[in-house]
């Protein structure tokens, strides 16, 4: 009796790292059942497992006393998100691993074979390299325009705002609330080959100037890999604005001023203070947008042309329409481990600041 | 000389700061715009004449119509589900001290640095495997909840931040149960930052096009109606639409800058009475 009293206690001590265990034991059979790690008569077993593992919790809860309760309730909170995430993240992402290494029966049929078919990342950056090197070089230069539009933008909002910050601020997200895909199409109809923007710009003569700058081509601004460009720049300001408007807002103006009353130049200022202190934002913003743009198909789709076409169109045209699964997610594949490590070496060379 | 210059710089700067807002605003005057306008044929790309057709019947195109309203079906349970499971992990997050948040932390990033196809396209290799759900408005719904609890959870944590905890033992030592110091302390005090995360949900959900691609089936939901059918026509209503969120949209954040502001004035002028108070 006494014993057991006891063992209770320790386990009630200790229940954090039972719960914990549970947390990761219940993840793992999740992502074993969705990817499909199991088959036949062992799916049961992990489903008994899974049912097992988070009623003993729930019974712990019950039967181990406050101080157990407290110290499980943390993942009790987190239990039902991170499962869901575990199923319906975690488990996809082994999927697209597997089937990128699958190949099929036959041309038509729906059944994948799990075979080490390394052949379809050799066909991926075969068939698609251009389209991958249209990805990254696009979405680097869109990175770049957006910081040197949003960081002046964000700068005066901040800094000159006043009174009329927020609403400054409202103005600069407002765009944003019509759809994204609306708001391509807009553009493609704006930089329309007869449209107004094109016209204009011949009227001026400022056509010669942007075919010089390569920005045009042959009389055209739409379908050209500016266009591109451009639609993803417009697209993902506000993911390079909002980050560094908040690490410049929570700048103290009175470093500004001490710098100025050291006998600082206003550019010395800005260039020893405010930027460094603003640094944490430009480096979120530049993930927050890089990584939606080099996935991008919509702005490609609606402003490119045929030879502008980045990673994201190929690998929906194939994954979509020519339902060839192995070779879309093998470039899906190579689209995530790239951009993961890309993200690994920004963040261990400009420090690993918080992104949230 | 120095003085002038810096002037003029700062000049510059608001100039060009005025310029980019007439960039972001260019394509949304060109939309609201468009929603005035008098088509010739299938495509609402060129200026022909005035009308208020439109907006008399801005419902008018049916298949828009039943997809807008699949779109906002879908987001109100994604966002109903997303919202609790997210603000759980964020309460979790930062009431509690415990063993691996780091991790947790860490783990919550990792849907929003994963391009939004790598998303999709995984997403759907799992539901291809298998035969207990068909693609359609489950596994949308499925899709959307996945993106939007990373997002409600890390907007709820940066709203929490600040909370005093204590609050609660000082409730508890009151008298107060569990339940009760939950439903009348924590929970309204932590309000706001889960409305503002479940607006951003909404509005990700609404609009969200490339994961719904990859896992819609046969249902469109509105920013799938306009992509399917931009090739064949676009017709005005799609701008009314669109305005119309758009509006909608200005309001709510209009009311909620206005509250904002009127709080803020608030404390302002209890901070002066205290002020005087204290001068007395």
């Amino acid at each position: 009796m006494t014993e057991t009293v006891v063992r209770q206690n320790r386990i009630a001590r200790n229940a954090d790292r039972v719960g914990m265990a549970a947390m990761i034991v219940a993840s793992l059979c999740l992502v074993a059942l969705g990817a499909h790690w199991v088959s036949g008569p062992m799916v049961s077993v992990i489903v008994l497992i899974l049912v097992l593992v988070l009623g003993s919790v729930l019974g712990l809860a019950f039967t181990g006393g406050p101080e157990a309760r407290r110290l499980l309730a943390p993942y009790g909170l987190l239990k039902p998100g991170m499962l869901w995430l575990a199923l319906f993240f975690l488990a996809p992402v082994w999927s697209l691993l597997r089937i990128s290494l699958s190949t099929k029966e036959s041309r038509f049929s729906v059944q994948y074979n799990f075979s080490w078919a390394f052949q379809n990342y050799t066909t991926a950056f075969r068939d698609f390299g251009k389209q991958f090197e249209h990805a990254f070089v696009y979405a680097a230069i869109a990175t770049i325009l957006t910081i040197l539009i949003g960081y002046p933008l964000a700068y005066v909002i901040a800094f000159r705002g006043g009174k009329y910050k927020n609403i400054l601020l409202g103005l600069v997200v407002i765009p944003f609330f019509t759809s994204y895909l609306i708001r391509t199409i807009a553009w493609s109809t704006i930089l329309a080959d007869r449209g107004f923007v094109v016209r204009a710009m011949n009227a001026v003569g400022l056509s010669n100037v942007f075919e010089w700058l390569h920005i045009m081509d042959n009389g055209k601004l739409l379908n050209t890999p500016a266009a591109v460009i451009g639609g993803l720049t417009y697209n993902f300001l506000p993911f390079m604005l909002l980050p560094i408007y908040v690490s410049l807002e929570k700048i103290d103006i009175n470093l500004v001023n001490a710098a100025g009353d050291l006998y600082s130049s206003a550019s010395r200022a800005f260039r020893k203070v405010v930027f460094p202190l603003s640094v944490p934002g430009v480096f979120a913003g530049t993930l927050l947008t890089f990584i939606p743009a080099a996935g991008d198909f919509v702005n490609a789709q609606f402003l490119g042309n045929p030879n502008t076409t980045m990673i994201g169109n190929s690998i929906q045209d194939q994954f979509l329409k020519q339902n060839n699964y192995p070779v879309a997610s093998a470039m899906a594949a190579v689209l995530m481990v790239s951009i993961a490590t890309l993200v690994l070496l920004y963040t261990r060379i400009f420090g690993t600041e918080d992104l949230a | 000389m120095m003085r002038k210059r810096t002037k003029y710089g700062k000049y510059a700067l608001n100039v060009f700061a005025g310029l980019g807002l007439v960039y972001l605003f260019a394509p949304i005057f060109f939309i609201v715009a468009f929603s005035f306008n008098k088509p010739k044929g299938n495509f609402n790309i060129a200026w022909q004449s005035f009308t208020f057709d439109n907006w008399l019947h801005p419902f008018a195109e049916q298949s828009l119509t039943r997809a807008l309203w699949k779109s906002l079906e879908i987001a109100a349970v994604s966002t109903f589900v997303s919202t609790i499971l997210g603000s759980l992990i964020a309460v979790a997050l930062s009431r509690y001290k415990f063993r691996g948040s780091g991790g947790i932390n860490l783990f919550l990033v990792l849907p929003l640095t994963t391009p939004e196809i790598v998303l999709g396209s995984s997403l759907a290799t799992l539901f291809l495997g298998q035969n207990f759900i068909d693609f359609g408005m489950t596994t949308i719904i499925i899709a959307h909840i996945m993106f939007q609890v990373s997002f409600v959870a890390l907007t709820v944590r940066a709203r929490i931040r600040g909370f005093d905890w204590t609050l609660e033992q000082a409730a508890q030592d009151l008298g107060a149960t569990p339940l009760r110091t939950f439903m009348k302390v924590t929970f309204p005090l932590i309000l706001p930052g889960i409305l503002a995360a479940s607006l951003l949900a909404f509005a990700l959900s609404i609009d969200d096009f490339i994961i719904t691609f990859f896992n819609s089936g046969p249902v469109q939901t509105f920013p799938l109606q306009i992509y399917g059918a931009s090739r064949v026509r676009i017709p005005p209503q799609i701008n009314v639409l669109a305005s119309m969120i758009l509006f909608l949209s200005v309001a709510i954040l209009m009311t909620g800058t206005i509250a904002g502001m009127r709080k803020s004035a608030e404390k302002q002028a209890t901070a002066k009475k205290f002020k005087l108070l204290h001068r007395k």
